[in-house]
C-alpha cells in the first residue's frame, strides 16, 4: 500500500508548500525531493528499449539510460535515498500521464518531432530509426501501394499511426486501420493473419520479428514512411531546472563512452529473456550524436 | 488443432498471474467495493434526504455516471485524478498519483452510482413504521438512519450488493486499456511476449469463469437463508 | 490547472485528411449506433429463445437456459471479446480461420456478435422473469382455449412478458450501447476509440473526452425518451405502468 504513502507525502508536501524551502526547488525536482521518489514510465514490449523480462520487471536501453538520470538527481538533491516507482504506460497514455504528473521521465522509444515538442520536452535523442512495416513474405507486399484495401495494424498513440493515417487519405489507399494497444499484440496481429502489416519504427519491428517463431517468414519493407527520427526521453515541459540536470546526465553517459557500452550491452549482445542478439551495430549518425548530444526534434539535423 | 498449442506456458507464469495479477484485481474489487458502499450509501442518502437540492445533486451524479461506458470512465479518470487532487489540496502542481490509487478512485466513483441504486431500493423497503418509531423513542435521524433503517436496509440488499459486487470483479479486467497489469493484463502480458493467446486467454477465462461461478453459487445460497429467516 | 484549452480543435482537420476532429467523433458515435443495433437484435433474439427455455417445464430445457446464462454471466465481456477474436479463429480448421480473420470489418462483426450474446444473457433473465410474473391461469387460458404450447408463448405468454419488462430492456439496451466500447480491444474504433485516437493525434486529452461524453449523454437522453414514449404506447391497461 505503497501508494497510499504517497498520497501522505503529497499532502504533506502540499502543506509544506508554503514554508519556505532551504533550497529554492521548482517542478518536478521540488517534487521529487519532497517525495523522495521519482516515477519512470515503461513499455511492455519496445524491445530493446523498454520492456519486459521473464520476471515481469521492465529493462532495456532507455531504462538504463533512466537509471543513470535518476543517479544524478540523487546527487543533484544530496539525497541519501531515491524510490524508484515504475509506472507502466503504452503510446496512448505517456503523454497524458507524463502532463498530469503520474510519471516524471517516460523511459521507451518516443519519437522526439516538432509537434509533440508544444506537449513535452525531451533529452538528448538516444536513437535514430525509420517507419517501415512489416509483412509475411507469403503475402507479396512489395510497396505501400500494395497495402491498398487491406487492414493494417499499427500501435495507438504512435507517429506510425499517424503517418499511416495521413498516408491512407493523402493517397487514397483505403486501408483499414487497426490499432493495437502496444507492440506486441500488433506484430501478433501480422503473425496470426489478422493484418498484413505493421507499421512501426523499423528497429522495433527487427526486435519483434527476431524474438517471433519464425523470424525467417517476415520482410521488413525497403520503403519508409518517415526519415529516420530521433527516439528521446520525455520529461515535461517547462521545467527547465529539471531539464538542465536530465540533459546533463544524458549527455555525460552519451560523451563519456558509458553510452556505447549500454547501447552494444542491448544491440550487439544477447539480451534477455530469449537470448536474443539483434546485432545492430552503432550507425555513424548516432555517434555524431553520442559526441555532440541534442534534443533537436528535426531528422535533418542529424545526417 | 490443439497439437501446436503449448499449456506449459501457463504453469510456467503461475506465480506472476495470481501473485501480482490476481493480487491486483481482487484488492481493486474489495477496496472498490467498500468505497462504493460507503459513497453509494452516503448519496442514496443524499437522494431520499428532504433537502430536494441534494436530491437532485445526487440524482444527476448518479444518472450521468449512469449513462457512461466504463471504458472511458476509466480513460478520463487516470488522466484526470491528479488534477483533482491538485485542486483539492491546492498544490501548485498535479499531484502524483499511482496506477492503483487512479483506478481505485475511478471504480469507486463509477461503482457508487450503481450500489446507491441498490442502497436506495433498500432503504425504501423499510417499512416507514420503523423510523417513525424510532424517531418517538428520541433517536435523531443519524441515530435511526444508523442504528435502525441501513443496518436491515443492507441486509435485505447483502445478495444484490454482492452481485453487483462480482460484476465489479469481472468490471476490473477493464484496467487491461491502461497496461495495468490485473490479472487479465498479466495474462496477456505473457500471451503476447511469448506469443500464446490462445492458451493463455483460454485460462484467463477459466478462472474468471471458476470465481465468478463459485461466488454467485455463494450468493444463491445466502439468498436462500435470508428468505427464510424473513 | 496547467492545461492549454483548446475548444476550437474540433473544426481542425484530422490527421486522416477526410474531415475535422468532430467528423472523426460523429464517425465514432455512428459505428458505436450501427454496432449496438446489431449487437442489440443479436441480444433480442437469442435472449428470448435462452429465456423461453428457462420457463418451459422441461428440466433440460431450463438446465440448457441456466448453463448458458451461467457461462456468459460469469466472464468478463473484455475476456469473451478476446475468446471470439484471438481464440476462436485459431482452435477452427485453418482455412476457416484464416476467412474469419480476414473479414473486412472483424472487429466490427466480432464486436456485435460478442456484445450480443453477452447481452443476450441478461435479456433471457429478465425474460424468464417476466414470463414467471404472469399469472398461472394465462397459461392454463390458453391451454383451455386449444393452443398448443408454442401458440400459448407466440399469442399469449410473450406478449404479455415483454410489455411488463420495457423498462429492464430499455436499461439492458443502454447497457449495450455502452458496452461497445470494450471492443476497442480488439480495434473497433467507436466513440471512444475515436475520442481517444483523437487525443493521440490532436494531444487535447480533456477535450476530446468531454466531446465523447456529451455524445453519450445524448444518446441516453434520446433512447430514455423514446423508450418512454414506446412504454406508454404498449402499457397493459389494469398494470401499474398502465392508465
Amino acid at each position: 500500500m505503497k501508494r497510499i504513502h504517497l498520497i501522505g507525502y503529497a499532502l504533506a508536501a502540499a502543506l509544506c508548500a508554503g514554508q519556505a524551502n532551504a533550497q529554492e526547488l521548482t517542478g518536478t525536482l521540488k517534487s521529487i525531493k519532497d517525495t523522495g521518489a521519482i516515477t519512470l514510465g515503461f513499455r511492455d514490449s519496445s524491445i530493446p528499449f523498454s520492456y519486459l523480462d521473464d520476471n515481469q520487471k521492465p529493462i532495456g536501453y532507455a531504462m538504463d539510460i533512466c537509471y543513470k538520470i535518476v543517479d544524478a538527481v540523487k546527487k543533484e538533491l544530496k539525497l541519501e535515498k531515491l524510490e524508484v516507482k515504475l509506472n507502466p504506460v503504452t503510446s496512448s497514455t505517456r503523454i497524458p500521464l507524463l502532463a498530469n504528473g503520474t510519471i516524471d521521465l517516460e523511459c521507451g522509444s518516443t519519437t522526439n518531432n516538432v509537434e509533440r515538442q508544444k506537449q513535452v520536452a525531451y533529452t538528448n535523442t538516444h536513437f535514430l530509426t525509420a517507419s517501415r512495416y512489416v509483412s509475411k513474405k507469403a503475402s507479396k507486399i512489395n510497396s505501400i501501394d500494395d497495402l491498398k484495401g487491406k487492414s493494417v495494424v499499427s500501435t495507438a498513440g504512435t507517429t506510425n499511426i499517424k503517418q499511416l493515417t495521413e498516408a491512407n487519405g493523402a493517397r487514397n489507399l483505403n486501408v483499414n486501420i487497426i490499432p493495437a494497444k502496444d507492440h506486441a499484440e500488433a506484430f501478433l496481429m501480422v503473425e496470426t493473419d489478422r493484418a498484413v502489416a505493421f507499421v512501426m519504427d523499423d528497429i522495433l519491428l527487427a526486435s519483434l520479428i527476431a524474438g517471433s517463431k519464425s523470424p525467417g517468414d517476415y520482410v521488413i519493407s525497403k520503403d519508409a514512411f518517415s526519415k529516420p527520427e530521433p527516439y528521446g526521453i520525455m520529461l515535461r515541459k517547462d521545467d527547465p531546472a529539471f531539464k538542465k540536470v536530465v540533459d546533463a546526465a544524458t549527455a555525460a553517459v552519451f560523451t563519456g563512452g558509458e553510452g556505447q557500452k549500454i547501447y552494444d550491452k542491448w544491440f550487439t549482445q544477447k539480451i534477455p529473456p530469449k537470448g536474443l542478439n539483434l546485432n545492430v551495430p552503432i550507425g555513424a549518425e548516432l555517434k555524431n550524436q553520442f559526441a555532440k548530444p541534442s534534443d533537436s526534434p528535426d531528422p535533418d539535423f542529424y545526417k | 488443432m490443439f497439437d501446436n498449442l503449448d499449456f506449459d506456458v501457463i504453469r510456467r507464469s503461475l506465480p506472476y498471474l495470481f501473485f501480482d495479477g490476481m493480487t491486483f484485481t481482487l484488492m481493486l474489487t474489495a477496496l472498490a467495493a467498500l468505497g462504493g458502499l460507503v459513497f453509494g450509501t452516503l448519496i442514496a442518502l443524499m437522494r431520499l434526504s428532504s433537502y430536494k437540492l441534494l436530491g437532485r445533486i445526487a440524482g444527476l451524479y448518479v444518472d450521468f455516471m449512469r449513462s457512461l461506458p466504463l471504458v472511458l470512465v476509466i480513460f478520463w479518470f487516470y488522466f484526470l485524478v491528479p488534477y483533482i487532487g491538485q485542486w483539492l489540496t491546492g498544490a501548485p502542481r498535479p499531484i502524483r498519483v499511482g496506477a492503483f490509487t487512479s483506478t481505485l478512485v475511478t471504480f469507486i466513483m463509477f461503482e457508487a452510482a450503481y450500489f446507491s441504486e441498490i442502497m436506495r431500493a433498500g432503504i425504501q423497503s423499510i417499512s416507514k413504521g420503523q423510523p417513525q418509531a424510532a424517531s418517538a423513542l428520541g433517536l435523531t435521524y443519524s441515530q435511526s438512519m444508523r442504528y435502525i433503517v441501513l443496518p436491515q436496509a443492507f441486509r435485505n440488499m447483502l445478495p444484490v450488493l454482492l452481485t453487483q459486487t462480482i460484476v465489479l470483479f469481472q468490471d476490473t479486467s477493464l484496467v487491461y486499456v491502461l497496461s495495468i497489469p490485473d490479472f487479465l493484463g498479466a495474462a496477456s502480458k505473457v500471451a503476447q511476449r511469448d506469443g500464446r493467446l490462445v492458451e493463455m486467454y483460454l485460462f484467463a477465462a477459466a478462472v474468471y469463469f471458476a470465481i465468478s461461478c463459485l461466488a454467485s453459487y455463494g450468493v444463491r445460497r445466502l439468498q436462500a437463508r435470508i428468505a427464510i429467516v424473513r | 490547472m496547467n492545461y492549454n484549452w483548446n475548444w476550437g480543435i474540433f473544426f481542425e482537420p484530422a490527421p486522416s485528411g477526410t474531415g475535422s476532429y468532430l467528423d472523426m467523433l460523429l464517425s465514432g458515435l455512428a459505428l458505436t449506433i450501427k454496432t449496438a443495433l446489431l449487437a442489440w437484435i443479436i441480444a433480442l433474439i437469442f435472449g428470448t429463445v435462452i429465456g423461453i427455455l428457462r420457463s418451459l417445464p422441461s428440466k433440460t430445457a431450463s438446465w440448457i437456459g441456466f448453463g448458458y446464462v451461467e457461462f456468459f454471466r460469469n466472464m468478463p465481456l473484455l475476456v469473451q471479446l478476446f475468446l471470439w477474436f484471438f481464440v476462436l479463429p485459431e482452435l477452427l480448421p485453418r482455412a476457416a480461420g484464416i476467412w474469419m480473420k480476414q473479414l473486412p470489418n472483424a472487429p466490427f462483426w466480432t464486436a456485435a456478435i460478442g456484445v450480443g450474446l453477452f447481452m443476450s444473457a441478461r435479456v433471457a433473465v429478465q425474460l424468464a422473469a417476466g414470463i414467471g410474473s404472469l399469472p398461472r391461469g394465462q397459461q392454463q387460458a390458453a391451454t383451455a382455449l386449444g393452443l398448443t404450447t408454442a401458440q400459448g408463448y407466440r399469442y399469449v405468454l410473450l406478449p404479455m412478458a415483454f410489455r411488463i419488462i420495457m423498462p429492464p430492456l430499455t436499461s439492458e439496451f443502454l447497457n449495450t450501447i455502452k458496452n461497445t466500447s470494450v471492443a476497442i480491444t480488439i480495434g473497433l474504433i467507436e466513440l471512444t476509440g475515436q475520442a481517444r485516437a483523437m487525443q493521440e493525434f490532436s494531444f487535447q486529452v480533456f477535450e476530446a473526452f468531454t466531446a465523447a461524453t456529451v455524445m453519450y449523454l445524448l444518446i441516453n437522453i434520446v433512447v430514455v425518451t423514446g423508450m418512454r414514449f414506446l412504454e406508454r404506447g404498449l402499457a397493459i391497461p389494469g398494470y401499474i405502468s398502465g392508465k
